[in-house]
């Protein structure tokens, strides 16, 4: 009980401060690095909450294919480094008003509305496997496995029609 | 792999990231950072998803997640090549600039 405490606090020490990291940092490719520590905390947290397949496709599909993406974007456009000018002074005072309230929201609906703290059982044989998530992708969720897939090719269209230089046409 | 926390904890966390990346969003004014900040809101919800699906200790929540992080690929893709666009045009990125439809 006591080990899992410390790897929780651990991890969730971890992942606050790479947020605050990415919240702080001037230079964007120190963002996005600090998103990328962020990703692999919340894939151990995965790991620990049962869920080793959902865990790994956290660390290829956001901490490698779109962070590189991100990456590649920010140096392809020379956008480390921008003014901050603030056109907005009372922007900023704004904003952390607004978000304590949602963190006291929150903070208030997790602790008084989530039930009694419930320790979670043992889990059954197999959960969390491959094997279960693609049972239940060809089966129960067959009809949004689909959607999804319809997405994904309308985003690869989409991107390649939006940054495809076009002809001027006089 | 038998986490014995009670499943509070997590979805304590995940409220605090959803917050700060909802600051990342008001605060920052880089576009490529903005969109940063809305990847880590998404995150939050997902571990709230799987922390829920391990205390009801059903899979479904974990599909959720799988679909959560096909959208995020797809909005990702069409949200860089937006960026792209525009830094094209106006060769800014900065989102206070960005008030104009036309030219």
């Amino acid at each position: 009980m006591v080990v899992n405490l410390i790897v929780f606090f651990g991890l969730a020490l971890a992942a606050v401060a790479s947020a605050i990291g990415l919240l702080l940092s001037k230079n964007a490719v120190y963002a996005a690095l600090n998103l990328i520590l962020n990703f692999v905390t919340v894939s151990i947290f995965y790991v620990l909450l049962a869920a080793p397949f959902i865990a790994l496709l956290q660390i290829t599909v956001y901490a490698g294919a779109i962070m590189v993406l991100f990456l590649f974007v920010i140096m392809l456009l020379g956008a480390e480094k921008l003014s901050a000018g603030a056109v907005l002074p009372w922007q900023r005072p704004v904003a952390f008003g607004l978000g304590v309230i949602l963190l006291i929201e929150a903070g208030y609906v997790t602790i008084f509305r989530g039930g009694p703290a419930v320790e979670a059982g043992a889990t059954t044989a197999g959960f969390g496997s491959p094997a279960i998530i693609g049972d239940l992708l060809f089966n129960t969720y067959l009809l949004p496995f689909e959607i999804i897939s319809i997405l994904l090719l309308a985003a690869m269209v989409g991107a390649i029609v939006l940054t495809k230089k076009r002809k001027q046409h006089e | 792999m038998n986490s014995l926390l009670p499943v509070q904890y997590y979805i304590g966390l995940s409220a605090i990231l959803f917050t700060l990346g909802a600051l990342g969003v008001l605060i920052r004014r880089n576009a490529i950072v903005v969109f940063m900040s809305v990847e880590m809101m998404l995150n939050a919800a997902n571990l709230a998803f799987v922390a829920f699906a391990r205390a009801a200790n059903s899979m479904d929540g974990q599909i959720f997640v799988f679909f959560v992080i096909a959208v995020a690929a797809s909005e990702v893709a069409v949200g860089l090549a937006l960026i792209v666009e525009i830094f094209r045009t106006k060769h800014n990125i900065n989102i206070d600039q960005m008030n104009s439809l036309r030219n």
